[in-house]
């Protein structure tokens, strides 16, 4: 009769074991870029490619890096999550276009609409490199400081945005 | 001669090319150690995911630059964390993952070693009846 107990309580604490594993996302690597600064980059805008632009220009706001790609079909499925953000006003959101073609992407935007200050073009996905980038789309909020504090990998979602990036932004913009 | 400026240039040619393939072979050892992010079963130097092209290049002109491998395992993990590593390092974090298999281990040989002498029996010992019963059979 004890053995028999033993026997289910290994049994039970195994499935549980496993249950757990199941609904962990092994794709949600936990980047160790967080409470890092964001790398550096200098990049031409992917609408005026003689004007370039650096994350160093940010420093001092919290904002948004929204990755993304016109090849990306998850891309398209945020792209009015992102939207609304950037049109809420809560924070500004700067693109990072992301091993993409010029020809290809501008015509995207202009179907789905440009919610973005702006876009930065990185074509090789050189600085993609640098963010840790292995599946668009993701998304960074950075500080102040020019510290990242919340990375998203894969599609923004209504829901994290209101549980997770939302209280974030306003904390952040709190704590001056 | 012409002959020997060939020999020097056939000479030069091949001396580029052990080079290359010295580095190749370095890229390739070092891309079979690293994971790529995108197939997550795979390597760097079996994924055909654009991502671990990018990075391969990526480990191929840094260490044409003259970096160390650990370089650029370090340049790796600075981007993509511990885990591109397939050898996870022995942190406060891992050490369950390295010490688990022994504690495991460990634990079979005791459940092993209890089930063996739970097991173990009392000879039989045999009534007196029995034993003239024996005793005659053997005669």
């Amino acid at each position: 009769m004890k053995k028999l107990a033993w026997t289910l309580g290994i049994f039970v604490a195994l499935v549980a074991l496993l249950a757990i594993g199941l609904q962990l996302n092994p794709r949600e690597v936990p980047s160790p870029l967080i409470g890092k600064p964001a790398p550096a980059f200098d990049l031409p805008l992917l609408t005026t490619p003689d004007k370039r632009f650096s994350e160093k220009e940010m420093l001092g706001k919290v904002w948004m890096l929204n990755v993304w790609a016109s090849w990306c079909p998850p891309c398209l499925v945020e792209h009015p999550v992102v939207t609304r953000i950037a049109q809420s006003g809560l924070v500004p959101v700067v693109g990072l276009n992301y091993k993409d073609q010029r020809d290809d992407a501008l015509p995207w935007l202009k179907r789905n609409g440009d919610p973005y200050q702006l876009i930065v073009f990185d074509p090789n996905g050189r600085i993609g490199i640098d963010y840790g980038v292995y599946g668009v789309p993701e998304t960074y909020v950075i500080d102040r400081q020019g510290v990242i504090r919340y990375k998203q990998i894969g599609p923004l979602t209504a829901d994290v945005v209101q549980k997770k990036i939302e209280p974030l932004i306003r904390e952040l913009n709190g704590a001056q | 001669m012409r002959s020997s400026l060939a020999v020097l240039l056939v000479t030069f040619g091949l001396a580029v090319q052990a080079q290359d393939s010295a580095l190749d072979r370095r890229v390739a050892n070092l891309a079979h150690e690293l994971r790529c992010l995108v197939c997550q079963n795979q390597s760097l130097a079996e994924s055909n995911a654009p991502l671990a092209q990018d990075l391969r290049n990526e480990i191929r002109e840094q260490m044409a630059a003259g970096k160390s491998d650990q370089d650029v395992v370090d340049f790796m993990v600075q981007r993509y964390g511990d885990f591109v590593l397939y050898r996870p390092p022995l942190k406060a974090s891992t050490v369950f993952l390295w010490a688990g298999p022994f504690l495991f281990l460990v634990l079979g040989f005791f459940l092993l070693f209890r089930f063996l002498r739970t097991r173990r029996v009392a000879p039989p010992q045999l009534s007196d009846a029995e034993r003239a019963r024996a005793a005659k059979l053997l005669e």
